[in-house]
């Protein structure tokens, strides 16, 4: 098996205070890990931390992807090294275009809305008129995550982390979200031969009924507390609730050491 | 009053204004210039291959081709002689203001229409110092649709050029126009004085495209104003990305007929310790009439940028946006944005939106984790930025004008 991420006793503070507490967390290519957490529990400050955003500083520990040290490289290193993020709130930029950004992921210098671009936006229910829009201005909830994965699937990254794909998003859209999100993790392939590696935020769950996942983990006060089976996590979460499930984990955990 | 000159009147009205301090902008010393008896003459050209070698790219650079491609026609002037003018297409007239003044009698009922000839010691010196300036025509009924092209070109030093332009689009005609002022390198000292009145007609369109290219010697005060009768339409877009010493515009157009129309758009890029006073003003005095001003302003350096836009509501049903954004990329740079509404009715609609801050920093991540560096994320921001979408233009002008943008903004960024 080879590492695709492998985060090492991790301590990140922002803007001063300490959000993430040595955590420790190894994802396997070809391995789609799911992140679960209450709000405030430090779920997006790990996953900007590993894109690299400069507020979030590393005060102990490593991150190493592909088997480089990448704790200290800014954030576009990182994405050639082929990393991607789909953002739950993305900035609006004005006079930039979503098919430019769709151009800019895809390494093209063309500025330009050609057939290759039409086509990859037709997979996503996405027009010309869309495309030519402001990136992110006006942008619906679903939208967003629309545009967010189509400029992913220009990219086409080795480790994709994803901030709630399912948030905001019609019941339509989400299963073609979660078809492409499948296609872009190498899902739909034996599991021998995926290449790919996701990490995907969810506070709902609700797109583990489109893409499966191989492990689950609830963040608790910016440390993994738990970690398991998809299916076990979500049904403990669901019924329990996150801290609940937590203690459980642990409680399990403790009677597995002792025993 | 005899014909094809201007009256005594007018000529008074010159002497009585000629050391009237300008409402806006700083005070330019006009003793300092020399203009036409004492700057050295420059020979007509046959055609504008022969243009010298050595000022090509700053044609290029100013959005004249020299090559005349895709032009119906070129004007030159070169400080205070014209060097070239001629023209490729049926039913659009281009020569000097001073040639067509001679050629037709009732061109001096344009001269000082829109422009009001006392309006500050500019406008009157350039009516008892002119130095040509171009006049261009379109015939009723003409649709132009390929651009023509005037270039108002210094090369010698301390040259004070006083233009007078009269651009007229008869009724039903359609005109197109790219205009450059530029300044070849090494000239350390010039002025651009440059008087433009325009005359669409009803049912006619004017665009005009100018692209300023001038070096940090300069000092520019255009001084324009377009009528617009029924059905008109006028469309300018404004270029500017070059440092200036001073530059101090403020073009009106009056929509005085019924559904007249007035776009102005304004791209300003300021840097080193550019002094820059740029407005437009709309006057909707027809019923039914329309005006949008957009602009967008960067300030770099140590350059003032002051940005006006104003819409005067006069005429029934009449509606006006001002929308100017500005983007400061230094702490020692100034961008003052003045949007002024002025209602003189109910049935009116004018807005205005202006906004002045700078680079967000999570534009610049969001870019960087699509895999750009800093730097050129901030470029593809600062392009967003100015990207103005130019409406009404031909579409291969439009495509043209976009290629002269990015041009410009290449040397900057």
């Amino acid at each position: 098996m080879i590492m695709m991420l492998e985060i090492r006793d991790l301590t990140v503070e922002v803007e001063g205070k300490e959000i993430i507490k040595d955590l420790t967390l190894n994802i396997e290519r070809g391995e789609v890990h799911i992140l679960f957490g209450p709000n405030g529990c430090g779920k997006t400050t790990l996953l900007l931390t590993i894109l690299g955003l400069p507020n979030y500083e590393v005060k102990e520990g490593r991150i190493i992807f592909k088997g480089i040290d990448i704790t200290d490289l800014p954030t576009n290193e990182r994405v050639k090294l082929g990393m991607g993020i789909s953002f739950q709130h993305p900035p609006e930029i004005r006079g930039v275009k979503l098919a430019d950004m769709v151009n800019i992921a895809w390494g093209r210098r063309e500025g330009k809305i050609d057939e290759e671009v039409i086509e990859l936006a037709k997979r996503l229910n996405i027009s010309v008129d869309f495309l030519s829009r402001d990136v992110n201005l006006g942008f619906s909830g679903g939208e967003v995550k629309r545009s967010e994965i189509l400029q992913l699937v220009a990219q086409s990254p080795d480790f994709i982390m994803f901030d709630e794909p399912d948030s905001g998003v019609d019941i339509d859209n989400i299963e073609l979200i979660g078809e492409i999100m499948s296609e872009l993790l190498d899902r739909g392939k034996m599991p021998s031969r995926r290449k790919k590696a996701g990490l995907i935020i969810t506070h709902s769950g609700f797109i583990m009924r489109y893409i499966k996942a191989d492990r689950a983990h609830v963040m608790l006060d910016g440390q993994i507390a738990c970690s398991g089976m998809p299916d076990e996590i979500t049904e403990s979460i669901m019924a329990e609730g996150f801290e609940r499930c937590v203690e459980l984990c642990k409680r399990s955990e403790r009677e597995h050491t002792e025993r | 009053m005899a014909r094809g000159k201007p009256g005594d009147e007018i000529i008074e009205r010159a002497k009585r204004a000629r050391s009237k301090r300008a409402a806006l902008g700083e005070d330019i010393e006009l003793e300092n210039y020399v203009s036409a008896g004492s700057v050295a003459e420059h020979d007509a050209l046959n055609s504008l291959s022969e243009f010298p070698d050595e000022y090509r790219h700053d044609l290029l650079e100013a959005g004249i081709e020299p090559g005349e491609d895709n032009r119906s026609g070129s004007f030159i002037q070169r400080d205070c002689s014209v060097v070239f003018s001629a023209v490729k297409y049926p039913g659009l007239e281009l020569m000097s203001t001073t040639d067509a003044l001679r050629r037709h009698d009732w061109l001096v009922d344009y001269m000082w229409k829109a422009v009001p000839v006392d309006m500050d010691k500019y406008t009157a010196e350039v009516e008892l110092d002119q130095t040509h300036g171009y006049f261009i025509r379109s015939e009723a009924g003409q649709k132009v649709t390929v651009p023509v092209q005037s270039c108002l070109f210094i090369t010698t030093d301390r040259v004070g050029q006083k233009v007078h332009n009269i651009v007229i689009a008869e009724e039903d005609s359609e005109l197109h126009i790219i205009n450059g002022c530029a300044v070849t390198h090494g000239v350390s000292s010039a002025l651009h004085l440059g008087v433009t009145e325009f005359y669409v007609k009803r049912g006619a369109k004017i665009t005009f495209t100018m692209i300023h290219n001038w070096n940090p010697g300069v000092e520019v005060r255009p001084r324009s104003a377009v009528m617009i009768e029924d059905e008109g339409t006028f469309i300018s877009n404004y270029i500017l990305m070059t440092p200036v010493k001073s530059l101090q515009m403020y073009p009106s157009a009056y929509c005085v007929g019924r559904n007249a129309r007035a776009t102005f758009q304004t791209v300003i890029y300021a840097h080193g310790d550019a002094n820059i006073d740029s407005g437009a003003r709309a006057v909707l005095r027809g019923e039914g009439s329309r005006s949008e001003v957009i602009s967008r302003v960067i300030a770099t350096d140590n350059a003032r940028v002051i940005a006006r836009s104003n819409v005067i509501g006069e005429g029934a049903n009449a509606k006006g946006h001002i929308e100017c954004r500005g983007l400061m990329l230094s702490d020692s740079a100034e961008i003052e944005s003045i949007p002024e509404l002025r209602a003189t009715r109910r049935d009116l609609d004018l807005s205005h939106e202006a906004a002045v801050g700078r680079i967000a920093e999570d534009e610049i991540y969001y870019l960087m984790s699509r895999g750009l560096s800093e730097e050129e994320a901030i470029s593809v921001i600062v392009r967003g930025f100015l990207n103005v979408d130019i409406t009404g233009l031909p579409e291969a002008l439009a495509r043209e004008t976009k290629r002269m943008f990015d041009m410009s903004l290449e040397k900057v960024m």
